[in-house]
C-alpha cells in the first residue's frame, strides 16, 4: 500500500475517534436533557424531595445542601490550597522536602474518591464526632480537592511573566509585598478558574460524600445536620425509588450546571491566557 | 526589625504551612485507613485476604481475590476502547484537526470529565445494562462496567496525550516532513513514539481513574462477589466492596473493608508512581533534544 | 477578583440559608411543649417509617428538631450503645456479641419475595425460595414458570433484611454469591423492576407496583396474611435505647407506640402492634 492511501485510511481512524467521542458526550447529554428536562419546572426546583422509598416531590433541599457544602468547602479550602500554590510557585526550592510535597499533592490527586470516604468516615463521623453531616462530608472534600486547587494556583502564578516581579521587585517592595500586590492579582484569574473546577467537583462528587453525608432528605438546618447533594439525590433516586423520571430531571439540572460552569472556567482561562501572552 | 520584613517571615511561614498540608493529609489517610484496617489483616491473614476466592463475612470469609480481579477486569476492559479511541481524538486535536473543529472538540472532552458519574450510572442502568441483557445475562456485568467507564476515562487519555503530542518538538516534525514522509508517517514514526512516555502516562492515569471509580460501577455491575467467568458475568470491585457494605459493617467485617482501602490505595500509589516517571522522563527526553 | 471569591463562597452560604428559609418548615409558633432535638439512625428498613414519625412528630412539638438516619441494623446497634444517636433502629434480634439494649417493638414487617410484574409464576415453597436463593434452582422452569434463567437479587451482607431472611427461610445453607447484590431494599426494587427474570426480597413497606409480590406456601404476602399469622417470613423491627428512655425520647417513642403511631405503621404497609 502506497503511504499516501495508508494516510487516507489512518486519516478515517482519527477523525472515528474524534467522532466517537463527541457521539459519546453528545448522547449522554442528550438523553438525560430529552428524559429529564419534562420533569423539571419551578415546583420541581423549589419542593423539598420526600425521601424515604418515595421519588415523589422536587431537589430544593438537595440544592440547598449543594450550595450548603459548597460554600463551606471553599471557606475551609481556599486558604491552604492557594496558601500551598504560593509556595510551590515562588518559595519552594528544588530540594527534598519540596520533593515530597509535590509527590504528596500529586498523589493525593490520584487516591480514589471513596478512600477519602473511607478517611472521612474514620476520623469525621466517628472518632471526632461530627457524625453524618454536611461538616464531615465538607471536610472530607477538602482533603479530596486540595491538590487540584494547589496545582491550578501553582501553574496560574507561574503563568505570570517574570518581568512582572522584577518591576515590583526593583522599586524596593519586599518578597511578599510583591506577591501579594503584584503575583497574586495577576495570577487572579487562573486562581478563579480553579477554584470554579473545584466547585465543579463538589457538585459532581458522590462517593466520598455517600459515606460521609447520611443523606437525610431533610432540609440541613446546621452544619452538624446529614444532607445530601443533588448528585447523591440523584443516585438516592435511580438506584432506591423507582422514579427514574425524577432521576433524570435531576441529572438534567445536573448537567446544565456543569455545562454553565465549564462554560466559565474556558472564559475565564482564554482571557487569563491571553492576558499572560500580552504582558 | 521593620514590619515588612516581618510580615515577610510569617508569610513565608504561613506559605508553608499550608504545603505540608497535603503531605499530613495524605499521611493522615494512610495511617487512619491502616490502622481501622489492621484488626482484620491480622485476623484474617494477608494471604488469604489477598488471595481469598470466597467474600462471605457473615462465615468469616474475607477473600478479595473476586474484588481485584474485577477492578482489574473493568479497568481493562475499558482500556480496550478507551486507548484507540482516545489516542486517535488526541492525535485529531494535536494534529490533524483545523483551529474550529479543535474549538468545538476541546470543550466537549473536558465537558466529559465534568459530567457526574452517578450520571454515567444513571444512563449504564438505563441504557447499557439491557442492552447487555439482550446478548445474554441479567445485563448487570463486567461488560457494562466496562462500557460505562470506557466514557469516563476518554478524557484523562485524551488531554494528557494531547499536551504530550504537542511538546514534541517542532524541529523533530519538520525533519520528518523535510525527508519526504507523510503527514501520518511523521505523526506515527516520529511524533508519536517521541510522546511515548507522555501517552502512557495518560493510560496509566485513566487507569487510575478506572480502578477509582465508585458509583457508577455499583450501579451497573451487580456487585456479586464472584470471580468473573465471562464479559456477562457479574462482578464487583474493590471501590465497590467498600461502598456497598460499609454502612452496615462492624467490628472484623468493617475493618476487611478497611483493608480493602489500603490496598486500593496501595494499587493507586504504584500506578501514580509509575505515571509520574513516565511523565518526567518524557519531559526530560524532550529537554536533551 | 478577590470580591468574586467573596461573593461566590457568601452567594453559596446566603442562597442556602434563604431557601432554608422560605421552603423549610412553617412559621413556627410558639406553642408551649417539649424542646430539644432526637437523633436516630440505624435500619433503613426502619428508616421510611421513623421519618413519617419525625413529621408528624415535629408538627405536634414545633421546637423539637428529629434527625433520621440509615446506616444499617449494625450501625444502629452500635450508635444506641455508644451514645452517638438517642434512638438506634434494628430490623432483626439483636446478636449475642452485640451488647445489651433496652428494646422496643415498634412493628413486624414481613418480607416479600419480588419478582418482575411480567413474570407468569405466582407462588412458590419456602423450600423452592430456599434452593432458589441458594442457588439450586438457577432456571424458572423448575418451578413452573417458563425457560428463562432465574437472576437472583439479594441484600449485601450485613443488611438487617438479609440477616432476617437467612434465619427465616434459608436455614443454615448460603444465600449463593453469583446473587446481584443491592445495597438497600429500595435498590433491590429497582433492579427486580427493571430485569424481567429476576427475583429479590424486600421489606413489605418498600411494594409498590413496579414489582409483583409471590404467594409462599400458597399464602399471598399480605399484611393482614402477616398478622393473622399464615405468611411465613415475618421479623420485628426495633428501636434501641441504651437505657429505659425518658424525657424527650420517651415522649417520642411512646408517640410511635400510641394508637396514632400505629396507624402511621400501617400506612406505610408494615404491620402494627396491638
Amino acid at each position: 500500500m502506497s503511504p499516501k492511501s495508508v494516510q487516507k485510511i489512518a486519516k478515517v481512524f482519527i477523525w472515528g475517534g474524534g467522532a466517537i467521542t463527541v457521539a459519546v458526550l453528545l448522547g449522554i447529554i442528550l438523553y438525560v436533557l430529552i428524559q429529564g428536562l419534562p420533569s423539571v419546572n419551578m415546583e420541581f426546583l423549589i419542593t423539598p424531595p420526600k425521601g424515604g422509598l418515595s421519588g415523589e416531590g422536587g431537589i430544593s433541599t438537595a440544592t440547598v445542601g449543594t450550595l450548603y457544602l459548597l460554600g463551606i468547602t471553599l471557606a475551609i479550602l481556599l486558604i491552604p490550597g492557594i496558601g500551598a500554590g504560593i509556595y510551590l510557585a515562588e518559595y519552594a526550592r528544588d530540594n527534598r522536602p519540596t520533593r515530597m510535597v509535590r509527590y504528596a499533592v500529586e498523589t493525593l490527586a490520584g487516591v480514589p474518591s471513596i478512600v477519602f470516604g473511607l478517611f472521612g468516615f474514620a476520623l469525621f463521623v466517628t472518632a471526632l464526632h461530627f457524625n453524618f453531616s454536611i461538616l464531615s462530608g465538607a471536610l472530607t472534600l477538602v482533603c479530596l480537592l486540595l491538590p487540584t486547587l494547589i496545582r491550578t494556583t501553582e501553574e496560574a502564578i507561574r503563568a505570570v511573566p517574570r518581568s512582572y516581579r522584577e518591576a515590583s521587585l526593583a522599586m524596593g517592595a519586599s518578597k511578599w509585598q510583591t506577591i501579594r500586590h503584584v503575583v497574586l492579582p495577576a495570577a487572579m484569574p487562573g486562581i478563579v478558574t480553579g477554584i470554579i473546577l473545584c466547585a465543579g467537583r463538589i457538585v459532581e462528587e458522590t462517593a466520598c460524600l455517600y459515606v460521609t453525608m447520611g443523606g437525610s432528605a431533610a432540609m440541613p438546618t446546621s452544619l452538624l445536620k446529614g444532607g445530601r447533594t443533588l448528585s447523591l439525590h440523584l443516585y438516592y433516586l435511580a438506584m432506591d425509588t423507582n422514579a427514574f423520571d425524577k432521576a433524570m430531571g435531576t441529572g438534567a439540572v445536573l448537567i446544565i450546571i456543569i455545562i454553565i460552569i465549564n462554560a466559565v472556567t474556558n472564559l475565564l482561562s482564554q482571557r487569563f491566557q491571553a492576558k499572560m501572552r500580552g504582558g | 526589625m521593620p514590619s515588612h520584613v516581618v510580615v515577610d517571615r510569617t508569610a513565608k511561614h504561613v506559605v508553608l504551612i499550608c504545603a505540608s498540608a497535603s503531605f499530613v493529609i495524605l499521611g493522615a489517610i494512610f495511617i487512619f485507613t491502616m490502622r481501622e484496617g489492621a484488626p482484620a489483616l491480622q485476623e484474617i491473614g494477608l494471604y488469604n485476604f489477598l488471595l481469598g476466592t470466597e467474600w462471605r463475612p457473615g462465615q468469616e470469609m474475607f477473600g478479595i481475590l473476586p474484588m481485584t480481579v474485577g477492578s482489574i477486569l473493568v479497568t481493562l476492559g475499558s482500556m480496550v476502547l478507551a486507548i484507540p479511541i482516545g489516542l486517535a481524538c488526541a492525535i485529531l486535536l494535536a494534529e490533524v484537526a483545523s483551529f474550529r473543529v479543535r474549538r468545538l472538540l476541546r470543550p466537549a472532552v473536558e465537558l466529559l470529565v465534568g459530567i457526574p458519574s452517578v450520571v454515567y450510572g444513571l444512563v449504564g442502568m438505563l441504557l447499557i445494562v439491557p442492552a447487555v441483557r439482550e446478548i445474554g445475562g441479567s445485563g448487570f456485568s463486567i461488560l457494562a462496567a466496562s462500557l460505562v467507564l470506557t466514557a469516563m476515562v476518554l478524557p484523562t487519555i485524551i488531554s494528557i496525550s494531547e499536551d504530550s503530542l504537542r511538546a514534541v518538538p517542532k524541529g523533530y516534525k519538520e525533519a520528518a516532513l523535510a525527508m519526504g514522509a507523510t503527514q501520518w508517517q511523521m505523526i506515527w514514526h516520529v511524533q508519536v513514539p517521541a510522546a511515548r512516555s507522555g501517552i502512557m502516562a495518560g493510560i496509566v492515569l485513566g487507569m487510575g481513574r478506572a480502578i477509582g471509580e465508585t458509583m457508577a460501577m455499583i450501579m451497573v455491575i451487580g456487585n456479586s462477589p464472584i470471580i468473573p467467568t465471562s464479559p456477562l458475568s457479574q462482578g464487583r470491585t474493590l471501590t465497590g466492596n467498600i461502598a456497598v457494605e460499609i454502612m452496615y459493617a462492624s467490628g472484623i467485617h468493617r475493618s476487611a473493608l478497611f483493608s480493602t482501602g489500603v490496598i486500593l490505595f496501595l494499587i493507586i500509589l504504584v500506578l501514580n508512581t509509575v505515571a509520574t516517571f513516565a511523565l518526567r522522563r518524557g519531559l526530560k527526553a524532550h529537554h536533551v533534544a | 477578583m478577590k470580591k468574586l471569591l467573596t461573593l461566590l463562597i457568601t452567594a453559596g452560604l446566603i442562597g442556602a440559608t434563604v431557601l432554608t428559609g422560605c421552603a423549610g418548615t412553617p412559621a413556627t409558633h410558639d406553642t408551649a411543649g417539649p424542646t430539644g432535638s432526637i437523633t436516630e439512625a440505624g435500619s433503613t428498613t426502619v428508616q421510611p417509617i421513623a421519618e413519617r414519625f419525625a413529621d408528624v412528630f415535629t408538627q405536634m412539638y414545633p421546637k423539637v428538631t428529629v434527625t433520621i438516619q440509615g446506616g444499617g441494623s449494625s450501625v444502629g446497634v452500635k450508635s444506641a450503645s455508644d451514645g452517638t444517636v438517642d434512638i438506634g433502629a434494628a430490623s432483626r434480634e439483636l446478636k449475642a456479641d452485640e451488647p445489651a439494649l433496652v428494646k422496643h417493638l415498634l412493628c413486624r414487617d414481613g418480607i416479600a419475595l419480588a419478582t418482575h410484574p411480567s413474570n407468569t409464576v405466582t407462588g412458590l415453597t419456602k423450600d423452592e425460595v430456599r434452593r432458589i436463593f441458594a442457588g439450586e434452582i438457577t432456571n424458572w422452569s423448575q418451578v413452573g414458570g417458563p425457560n428463562e434463567n432465574i437472576i437472583v437479587v439479594a441484600r449485601e451482607e450485613g443488611s438487617g433484611t438479609r440477616t432476617a431472611f437467612e434465619e427465616l427461610v434459608m436455614d443454615e445453607t448460603l444465600i449463593t454469591n453469583t446473587a446481584i447484590l443491592q445495597p438497600s431494599n429500595g435498590a433491590v426494587r429497582t433492579t427486580v423492576s427493571i430485569t424481567p427474570t429476576a427475583i429479590g426480597f424486600l421489606s413489605f413497606g418498600y411494594l409498590d407496583g413496579s414489582v409483583s409480590s409471590l404467594a409462599v406456601d400458597g399464602v399471598l404476602g399480605t399484611i393482614e396474611n402477616a398478622k393473622n399469622g399464615s405468611y411465613p417470613i415475618v421479623r420485628p423491627l426495633y428501636f434501641l435505647t441504651k437505657e429505659a428512655p425518658s424525657g424527650l425520647v420517651k415522649e417520642f417513642i411512646d408517640f410511635c407506640l400510641s394508637a396514632e403511631g400505629q396507624s402511621i405503621v400501617e400506612d406505610e404497609g408494615y404491620i402494627s402492634v396491638d
